[in-house]
């Protein structure tokens, strides 16, 4: 793992004055033209010391009145080094530009697309320079800090992009001819509101491309509209199989902002729900891909369990799937009186069911001869295509964000990142049911460890004050008065952080101008380049094995679409 | 014919009214239009514990040819208006649209440029959940009330008439026909449609 100031040394001796370095905490921070991008993008894969191989994220953020108005800001991992890195570059208000990424991350293409999209970026190279999340009839650039959130433009089923590469495509030769299958958007199969075309040479796939945008409900827009701790129900609506996992995600990343010291026991308590939340997210994974290719029973036997957890979260907050528990500093309260019989009697429940479906289905024959070998992804195919979480972990790379860089608390339990090798749908499957037994033993551990305490941060400039001294005191009056009214308000800067949602590495990253609002905040979503990398594991499959594939990936459509 | 016929014959027309509505009513076949986070909530109400097939409606389709109910399931966005409208043509008469949740309804806390104020923008809708997402209990006791609706030959809210001035209104901004929070804001599509400074031509919002 290089250090922030090594890698900046290591820049630096090679571009010298071509790159400026930024005084960024968090991470190491580089700007460059967009003449030297490439070449600087370059230099950071292939140098072995630097070894960038994941693209995580790359994102447009605008900012009106400065003399280069946008900046589109790129976040690397190094999965051999552990280490991350942000490559920014600045550009003009007038025709806006820059050369594509995908030549050296294919994972970029969609990101691409997206800034183009709310951002009106353009890159040049591109191959499919398209809108991906709104329609084709929207005009205007919506993410452009100009741009009127409560303006919608009307959607005429002409404004649906019609997938041309796919359509377009000829004959293949020494057969008689192929069709086009259109799945989605509405598909019992794809669970959301995904959309896929497919060229069928009889039952064998020969290409097919993803739509997506069905969903997209503009969480990044709206969360500009609203104080930090008002973005907690949005980001509940994420990934909405484990909806605490994001919450937490998002509150982790403003707290490091901040620097707020979040109390042990609530650090305590948002481990063990949100292990339970991983839990529930990847019972809804298995259970579907099941249902999907033809065993409905293990469905049925999931969701016994789902519900059992469903009743300690509603104990807990009130609801049962959008919890918004989550508090900036802490959680909203404290969990009931016998939270911690309720959770050992799920520990004691939970692995039965598990038992029930690895008995059933993980020597089945006709499980195995749907799922072994199908949707390959090699090591090197995965980490260039984005991915993270269990579909990384399931081609041979053991990179979990809990474990390569703890927060609160995970290095201080035992457990191992489960991972496979080969890469297809049956590792995927193995990789998420060992991953539910370790949260299972996560969750035993830190509720032998859950310390009395306070569950919210006491500092008032973070968290309300307790609500009898703001009737009774004049000082905490204030503060409330000023929370409610103004909002948290975060230290000027950008930020990202990072955590482990149910697939993969969960990222947001902030940008703050040191008002109670956010100037901007860009999910990684983990679902993202996941999809993007459908095209290429289903082809040479049949149609049932796409299924098969689609539902071993858990593309979540609020995640995706956001 | 004495008046005495008359009376037989509309008696019999309301017996086989009500065994049409009672037939009808107890097997609703749903047509889970699930599209977020309520479609979960769905997934669990037909799920063993809650179990929607004590109350005749369990029989879920996919395919709108086989359904009577289409339940709305989650936020519909812009993207999505002409699939929900081709899908609900494409189930058979007579029809019912059940809106689950807050954002079907009214588009939920999503005031923004890609999400529909409330299907029924789109089509017409019979009962409204409240909700984000709304409780097992409450999907089931919209499905209760929709069943009763159908058992009295109750005919369909006004809503028809609603979504006929929404649409004739498409395209072009409702803004001071009634309360600004309900109505859509359309942009003008103007000739040079992917240019960014069309938006700023385009009416101010109803937002905040």
């Amino acid at each position: 793992m290089a250090t922030r100031e090594a890698i900046l040394e290591k820049i630096q001796g090679r571009f010298a004055d071509r790159v400026t370095a930024q005084d960024n905490k968090d991470l190491a921070t580089i700007l460059v033209t967009p003449e030297n991008l490439v070449e600087v993008a370059r230099y950071f894969r292939d140098e072995p010391e630097l070894a960038c191989d994941l693209l995580l994220d790359l994102c447009g953020v605008d900012y009106p009145g400065r003399s280069l108005r946008f900046e589109t800001v790129t976040h690397l991992y190094s999965t051999k080094k552990n280490h991350r890195v942000r490559v920014k570059v600045r550009l003009p208000e007038e025709n806006p530009h820059q050369p594509t990424l995908s030549q050296i991350w294919p994972a970029v293409d969609w990101f691409e697309r997206e800034c183009f999209d709310l951002m009106g970026i353009r890159f040049d190279g591109h191959r499919n320079l398209k809108r991906i999340l709104c329609h084709d009839g929207f005009q205007g650039h919506a993410l452009r800090k100009d741009y009127d959130a409560g303006q919608r433009w009307q959607c005429v089923p002409g404004n649906i992009q019609v997938p041309e590469q796919i359509l377009g495509q000829g004959e293949i030769r020494d057969h008689f001819e192929t069709q086009v299958l259109n799945l989605g958007p509405s598909h019992p199969a794809t669970h959301g509101t995904l959309r896929i075309v497919v060229r069928l040479d009889g039952e064998i796939i020969v290409g097919s491309e993803c739509e997506i945008g069905y969903l997209h409900r503009c969480f990044e827009k709206m969360s500009e509209a609203h104080f930090y701790n008002q973005v907690i129900p949005y980001t509940d609506r994420l990934n909405y199989c484990s909806p605490m996992l994001n919450g937490i995600g998002y509150a982790r990343a403003v707290e490091e902002m901040i620097g707020a010291d979040v109390p042990l026991r609530a650090r305590r308590i948002r481990v063990i729900l949100g292990e339970l939340s991983r839990i529930m997210d990847h019972m809804v994974c298995i259970g579907t891909n099941l249902v999907d290719i033809g065993a409905l029973t293990n469905f049925w036997y999931f969701f016994q369990p789902r519900e059992e957890i469903y009743g300690v979260l509603e104990a807990c907050c009130g609801s049962r799937l959008t919890n918004s528990y989550v508090r900036i500093g802490g959680l909203s309260a404290d969990v009931p009186k016998n939270f911690v019989e309720e959770v050992r009697k799920l520990l004691v429940s939970i692995p039965k069911h598990i038992d029930d479906v690895d008995r059933l289905i993980t020597q089945n024959k006709i499980f195995k001869s749907r799922t072994v070998g199908v949707g390959k992804a090699t090591a090197e195919q995965a980490v260039a295509w984005g991915f993270t979480g269990p579909c990384l972990r399931a081609s041979g790379v053991p990179f979990d964000v809990r474990k390569a860089s703890p927060y609160d608390g995970y290095d201080q339990f035992d457990w191992d990142v489960p991972y496979a090798t080969d890469g297809d749908t049956y590792s995927r499957y193995l990789v998420r049911m060992e991953e539910m037994r370790q949260s299972l033993k996560i969750i035993k551990q830190a509720l032998g460890d859950l310390p009395p305490g306070p569950v919210i941060t006491g500092d008032w400039r973070v968290a309300l004050p307790p609500k009898e001294r703001v009737y009774n005191e004049m000082e905490p009056l204030i503060w409330h008065f000023k929370l409610i009214y103004e909002g948290i308000k975060v230290p000027a800067g950008e930020h990202y952080s990072m955590s482990e949602g149910g697939n993969g590495e969960l990222g947001f990253y902030i940008v703050s101008d040191g008002s109670g609002h956010p100037h901007r905040i860009k999910v990684r979503p983990p679902c993202f380049p996941l999809f993007q990398a459908f095209p290429a594991l289903a082809n040479g499959a049949m149609v049932s094995d796409a299924i098969a594939i689609l539902g071993s990936l858990n593309i979540i459509a609020g995640e995706l679409d956001r | 014919m004495t008046g005495e016929g008359e009376i037989m014959t509309t008696r019999l027309e309301g017996l086989v009214g009500w065994a049409r509505g009672w037939a009808q009513g107890n097997s609703l076949w749903p047509l889970p239009f699930g599209t977020a986070c309520c479609a979960i909530e769905f997934m669990s109400v037909v799920s063993s514990h809650y179990d929607l097939s004590r109350f005749g409606s369990e029989v879920v389709r996919f395919s709108p040819r086989q359904s009577d109910v289409m339940i709305v399931a989650g936020t519909v966005v812009d993207k999505m208006t002409p699939v929900l409208r081709q899908i609900y043509e494409q189930m058979p008469e007579p029809k019912w649209v059940i809106s689950m949740g807050a954002c079907a309804s009214s588009g939920g806390f999503y005031r923004s440029y890609h999400v529909v104020q409330g299907i029924d923008e789109v089509v017409p809708v019979d009962v409204y959940v409240p909700g984000c997402p709304p409780t097992p209990e409450g999907l089931i006791q919209g499905i209760l009330m929709l069943q009763d609706r159908v058992k009295k030959g109750l005919g369909k809210p006004r809503v028809e008439d609603r979504i006929r001035d929404r649409r004739a209104a498409f395209g072009r901004p409702l803004a001071g026909t009634g309360p600004a929070h309900l109505l859509p804001v359309y942009g003008q599509v103007s000739p040079s449609a992917g240019e960014p400074e069309a938006a700023s031509a385009a009416p101010a919002s109803t937002e905040k």
